[in-house]
Formats: structure tokens, C-alpha cells, sequence
């Protein structure tokens, strides 16, 4: 029953964001705080609703849905039309981006409470969603790019959102330009294909995939994609980014850095799916750089005490995990993890925006503890994400981890299975250590903690009922067939993307879970043993080894980067300051400046101020003419 | 038409050129502001009797219409410009224009 108009209704989703950022910003100042928020929530709850109805009613995502609405440029023969599109894949992410969204506007009402600048917060967060579903949405590289380059801009905004902070500007400056870096790679990947192919539009560019024959210029269109997925989603090299954005207001860290705009990456690979299968070696590049981010961004994890940045590395390694499932081919796999984990990562992030309200902003996790009494609600949505991380049956993150790691065991044998693994057990492990210290053991600090209200808990309650009820829509094979249920998941994405479910015995799957199981419950309990009661300020976290001192610092990353990048760079900006700005091009502006101004000396001579002069001057130049018309 | 039929167009041409040039001669030499200003007069109305001769000459009577404009014109501009030099002689206690050389950067 797909309908006529039934595209026109992604307009629609497209436009209730906009709507809303430009109503708050017309009439904002006259509905006041509840106002704007009323404004912006119903935004993108009416946005959420319809895309709930195209995807489910209309059963058109499936063989996918285009609008084409006009065509927006073309150079030679390459015509990039602006239209959108909409299948099974972008489907996902649009009820991902707008229905957590929806989650999060909620909570900022409460969260954003008494802020000044609430109408410009809210402003902001609805062109995050407008230009996140433009990039999911777009049916063309070109305007995925649009979008891309749109989220980039709200996240810097709203890292910078307190802007009078000049660390927190610098956050926002930093996260612009490293994803200017990636924005460089997913800008010349997307010529490289205008090039070969003629088009960067989906439908034209995938059929011609299968007759082209230079897999050099594939894996190289793939290597590009995957840098700009790199500084979109926080990868190694380009990572160093993220924790430091932990600066904006805590449900945009919520939204942005954890549960929409990183995972764009992700989206970007899975939509190429087609490209990246035909070119292994730049899937091996994704595979290893996701597991190495994954790795070092867990270790890093474990030795870090503000509530924030221990999230936004899970944040990180959690993203290097999905890069790893879809480097090992497992673009599925992949894109389950973004589900849930956008899921219970807002989940985290929100209940960790709960605890700085309640603690009136202290973020430093040795400084808390015992918060299990005064914030029940809290105490236990954050129970129920971390179990969801950890990996803990059957909470949504068990299933996506788990196809994570039958994906990497089947395609790429036990060894990349033990390092996931090995990055699972870190998860898990300083997951709970954030969890026991924040809210069990006594309190560390004299302030008086208080229970959010209820527009944050709403939000929270929901996203909690997501992070259980979510990964079943991935049921893995072995659970499914017994009990006559289809993988939802992957009956939604089959057509939109290269999807291979793993074809592992059942036994071998099992026996694999019993593993990770075992494991992680392990690592819990080691994490309870250690962090489980602690009384008072701990010691012996500033005793630390080499290594751990290290990690705690993230490997001098930021240090080695100045050194190696931003020193030299300074030094180029000053070189040509000094030679090419100054020394030449200010001199050739300056020039047509002061040649008129000589010309003007020489001019203001004949100015003498004697009419008679003027007028003998006069008469000759008549005279001239005079004689020029006779004689001609 | 002819209403002196003795006097040829070459009589009004030359009368109005010696006209012009004692007025042009003049503004050129003369430093009373009050004698060039006569002296603009006089090319005005050197322009003027070339009109009417002309006019005479062709036998339209369309140049007149313009000779009259003209001189209500002038009329008007002489009662501003001696104003302006009444103020000025006022000031300066003088009407020599080169000491008037104040019109410089």
C-alpha cells in the first residue's frame, strides 16, 4: 500500500525540525522557557511520529522510497539531484535519530532548566536533527555531505554551547577541525566516484559496482570514506576529539557523542556496503583501526574519573567495535550496535546528566558514591544500561555484542574473536567500577544529591524500556528458528545492504557465548571486589604504574599530536604570514591604495583656488573641442 | 518677414562673437567679481542675439521662446549672485577675486 504520496511524507519528517528551529527562533522570546521546549520537543515528536508511520504503515522502506524534488546542480555529466531516499537502512536511523531525539529533547527541559540561552540550546538541537536526517536521508553523496557537514556544525555549536568558557570553546574548535580532516577524505572519495562512475547518486553508482573492474580505485574510494568516518566517528588517529567535546550540555553529549551523530560512520560504511565488500583491503584498514581504537580507548577508560569522559571512551571503543563487525564484513552486526547502543549509551549519558543535576554539577566520580538512596530512578536506569554495555543477557547490548563476536570469529578466526572479547571484559569492567563508585559505597562529598524531575525521568524510563526491549529485534538465529521468530533486523536491512548472517553451527555459537558470558560476569564481579564499598577518597588511585599512568593521561595522544602536528602547522601559518601575506599579497592590495593616493598629490595641484584659472581652463577646453569639431 | 532686410546673418554673427569674446576677455582679466559678473551677462546675451538672429533668419519663432526663458533665467541668477556678493563684500570688505581663494583643499 505504498501510496503516491507517501514519499512526500519524508518532506514532511524533514520539515517538523526546521519548523520548530524557526519558530523558537521568531517567537521564542515570547512563549518563554516551557514554551520553547514545548516547541522543540513537538518537533521532533511529530517527526518521530511520522517516520513511525511511513516505516511501519506504509511497508515501502523495504523496496526503499525516493522524492525527487528538483536538480540541484550539475558539472559535465555528473547531475546531483536534490531528493531523498529512504530504505530499510535510513529508515532505522531516522527512528533512531528522531525517536531517541525526541527522548532527549524531553530531558534537556528539564536538564537545561533555568539556562539563559534555552532558546538557542533548543534552536540548535533542532537543526542537529534536521541535518542528521538530511545526511541519513539524502539519496546522493553530495547531499549526504550537505548533512554531514551540518551535524558537524550543531556539534560544534553545542560544544561550545557555553561559549564564555574558553576551554570549552577550544573543545568546539578542536572537534571542528579534526572532522575537517575526516570532511576532506569523504570529499575526495566522493569525486573520485563522480569520476569513475559519472554519479554520485546511490541507485546510479551501486549497479555499475559489479561491471567495474579496477579494485585499486574502489579500495581507494573506500580508504577516503572510511577517513571521513574516521573524524566523523571518532577513530583512531582522529579520536582525540570526542572526550574532549564531553564540554557541551550533558544531553547533547547524550545525542551527538554517543547515540546520532557519531555513528554517521558507521551509516556512511554500511550504505557503501556494496563498495566495501568488492574491496578488502580498505575493509581490513577498517577492521584493524576499529579494534585498535576500540583497545586503546577501553584501556584508557578504565583510569578515568570524570563520570563524562569514562563515557565518552566506551563512547569511542564501543564505535571501534561497530567498525570492526563491519571491517570482518559484518555491516549488519554493525549497524545493530549503533541501534542499541544508541539506546543505552543516551541512556548512560542521560542518567549521568542526572547525577551532575543532582550533585549541581560535580562530575569527578571519586567524589561521589552512595547516590543509590537519593536518586532511586536513576540508581536504576543506569543499572540496567551498564548491564546492557556489559554485554549481560538479556538487556539489548548481550545481542549486539554477541553478533559482533560471532562475526569476528567466523570471518576472522579466534584470535580478532579474543580481542574483542578482551575489549568486552575492559567494558564491562570499568563500566561497573563508574557504576560502584558513583552510586554505591557513601557518599564522598557534602553536597545534598536530589532526584531529577520528571520530564529527565520520563526520558530516562523510556530509554530504559529501549536498552531490554531493543535487542530483540535482532534475535540471533539459534534463539529464533526454535521459537518461529525471523530476525526482524536483518529482514528490514537485506535490501538496503549487503547482509550476511552468521552460518556458524549452533553449538560453536553457543559455546562462544558461554565464553563471553562467563567472562564478562567475572569481570563484574573483579569490578564489585574492588570498587563494590568504597568508604572514602581511594589512595591508591594515585599510586599507579607506568603504564596505567599512561593510559590515564590517553597515551600523551593530544601531547604527541601538538608536538608532531599543531607545532608545525603554527610554524607553516607563521612562515607564510610572514612571506606570502605580508611580504606579497599585502603589498599588491596596498598597491592600487597608494597609487591613487599619489596620483591624488599630484592632482590637488591643479586645485589652486582662483577662479580665474579655473575659468582660463575652462575656456581652453572649450576652445579645444571647439576647434576639434571644425577640423575633424 | 524680411524686417531688416539691409542687415545679413553674418552682421548678428559677428556682433555676437565680438560680444562673447569682450565677455570672455573680461572674466579672464578682470578681478572685480562685480565686472565678471557683467561681463557673464554679456555672454548670456551674446548667445541671446544669436538666437534671435537666427531665428529671424529661418523665420520660426521657436529660438525667441528660448531667448525669453533665458533672460528670466539670468534675472533670477543675477538677484542670487549679487546676493552672494553683497555677503561676500560684507565679510571681506572686498570684492577682489583673487584674494577669494579660499575654494582650495
Amino acid at each position: 500500500m505504498v501510496g503516491p504520496d507517501m514519499e512526500n511524507l519524508l518532506l514532511v519528517i524533514l520539515l517538523f525540525p526546521l519548523l520548530g528551529a524557526g519558530l523558537n527562533l521568531l517567537i521564542g522570546n515570547k512563549v518563554g522557557e516551557k514554551g520553547i521546549g514545548w516547541i522543540a520537543n513537538a518537533a521532533t515528536g511529530l517527526s518521530f511520529l511520522t517516520a513511525l508511520y511511513v516505516f511501519f504503515v506504509s511497508g515501502g522502506c523495504q523496496t526503499g522510497l525516493t522524492l525527487s524534488l528538483i536538480e540541484w546542480f550539475h558539472f559535465g555529466k555528473v547531475s546531483i539531484p536534490f531528493s531523498f531516499y529512504l530504505d530499510g537502512l535510513s529508515g532505522l536511523f531516522v527512528l533512531i535519530i528522531t525517536g531517541i531525539g525526541s527522548l532527549i529533547h524531553l530531558f534537556s527541559m528539564g536538564y537545561m532548566h533555568g539556562d539563559k540561552e534555552i532558546k538557542r540550546y533548543f534552536i540548535y538541537l533542532n537543526l542537529f536533527i534536521l541535518f542528521m536526517l538530511i545526511l541519513v536521508m539524502a539519496s546522493n553523496y553530495l547531499l549526504m555531505f550537505v548533512g554531514w557537514e551540518g551535524v558537524g556544525l550543531c556539534s560544534y555549536l553545542l560544544i561550545g554551547f557555553w561559549y564564555q568558557n574558553t576551554s570549552y570553546s577550544e573543545a568546539a574548535n578542536k572537534a571542528f577541525i579534526m572532522n575537517r580532516i575526516g570532511d576532506l577524505g569523504f570529499l575526495l572519495g566522493a569525486m573520485l566516484m563522480a569520476y569513475h562512475f559519472g554519479s554520485l547518486s546511490f541507485a546510479d553508482v551501486f549497479p555499475q559496482l559489479s561491471q567495474f573492474s579496477d579494485t585499486g580505485v574502489l579500495t581507494t574510494i573506500g580508504i577516503l570514506f572510511f577517513i571521513g568516518a574516521m573524524g566523523k566517528s571518532a577513530q583512531l588517529p582522529l579520536f582525540t576529539w570526542l572526550p574532549d567535546a564531553m564540554a557541551g550540555p550533558t544531553p547533547v553529549s547524550a545525542l551527538i557523542h554517543a547515540a546520532t551523530m557519531v555513528t554517521a560512520g558507521i551509516y556512511l560504511l554500511a550504505r557503501t556496503s556494496a563498495l566495501y565488500v568488492l574491496a578488502p583491503l580498505a575493509l581490513d584498514l577498517v577492521l584493524y583501526t576499529g579494534l585498535a581504537t576500540a583497545l586503546l580507548a577501553a584501556v584508557i577508560a578504565v583510569y578515568q574519573n570524570d563520570i563524562k569522559k569514562v563515557l565518552a571512551y566506551s563512547t569511542v571503543s564501543q564505535l571501534g567495535l561497530m567498525f570492526a563487525a563491519v571491517g570482518a564484513g559484518g555491516f549488519g552486526a554493525g549497524v545493530f550496535h549503533v541501534l542499541t547502543h544508541a539506546a543505552f549509551k543516551a541512556l548512560l549519558f542521560l542518567g549521568a546528566g542526572s547525577v551532575i543535576h543532582g550533585l549541581h554539577g560535580e562530575q569527578d566520580i571519586l567524589k561521589m558514591g552512595g547516590l543509590k538512596k537519593s536518586m532511586p530512578v536513576t540508581y536504576l536506569t543506569f543499572l540496567i544500561a551498564t548491564l546492557a554495555i556489559s554485554g549481560i543477557p538479556p538487556f539489548a547490548g548481550f545481542f549486539s555484542k554477541d553478533l559482533i563476536l560471532v562475526t569476528l570469529y567466523e570471518a576472522k578466526g579466534p584470535l580478532f574473536f579474543g580481542i574483542a572479547l578482551l575489549i568486552s571484559l575492559l567494558t564491562a569492567f570499568y563500566m561497573f567500577r563508574l557504576f560502584f563508585l558513583t552510586f554505591h559505597g557513601s557518599s564522598r562529598n557534602d553536597k545534598e544529591a536530589h532526584e531529577s524531575p520528571a520530564s529527565m525521568k520520563t526520558a530516562l524510563i523510556a530509554l530504559a524500556v529501549l536498552s531490554v526491549v531493543l535487542g530483540f529485534l535482532g534475535l540471533p538465529h539459534i534463539f529464533a528458528h526454535p521459537l518461529g521468530l525471523s530476525n526482524l533486523l536483518e529482514e528490514q536491512l537485506k535490501t538496503a545492504m549487503v547482509i550476511s548472517a552468521p552460518h556458524l553451527s549452533a553449538t560453536t555459537e553457543i559455546v562462544l557465548m558461554v565464553i563471553t558470558l562467563t567472562a564478562v560476569v567475572i569481570m563484574i564481579a573483579l569490578s564489585k571486589r574492588k570498587y563494590g564499598s568504597v568508604q572514602s577518597l581511594m589512595a591508591e588511585e594515585t599510586k599507579l604504574t607506568t603504564l596505567e599512568k599512561w593510559a590515564s593521561h590517553k597515551f600523551y595522544l593530544d601531547e604527541i599530536y601538538d608536538k608532531m602536528v599543531t607545532k608545525n602547522m603554527d610554524r607553516l601559518a607563521q612562515f607564510t604570514q610572514l612571506w606570502a601575506d605580508e611580504l606579497i599579497f599585502h603589498n599588491i592590495s596596498s598597491l592600487s591604495g597608494r597609487s591613487v593616493r599619489e596620483l591624488g598629490l599630484v592632482m590637488r595641484k591643479i586645485q589652486n583656488g582662483n577662479v580665474g584659472s579655473y575659468f582660463t581652463a575652462m575656456v581652453l577646453a572649450m576652445s579645444l573641442i571647439l576647434i576639434y569639431f571644425i577640423f575633424q | 518677414m524680411e524686417i531688416l532686410p539691409n542687415i545679413s546673418i553674418y552682421h548678428y554673427v559677428i556682433v555676437s562673437i565680438l560680444l562673447f569674446g569682450i565677455g570672455v576677455v573680461g572674466v579672464m582679466l578682470r578681478r572685480n567679481a562685480l565686472i565678471i559678473f557683467m561681463c557673464i551677462e554679456l555672454m548670456l546675451n551674446a548667445v541671446n542675439l544669436l538666437m534671435v538672429g537666427f531665428s529671424n533668419m529661418w523665420g520660426d519663432g521657436k529660438a525667441q521662446v528660448f531667448v525669453f526663458f533665458i533672460m528670466a533665467v539670468a534675472a533670477a541668477e543675477v538677484v542670487i549672485g549679487l546676493a552672494i556678493l553683497m555677503m561676500v563684500y560684507r565679510n571681506q570688505e572686498t570684492t577682489d577675486i583673487n584674494i577669494l581663494n579660499k575654494m582650495k583643499w
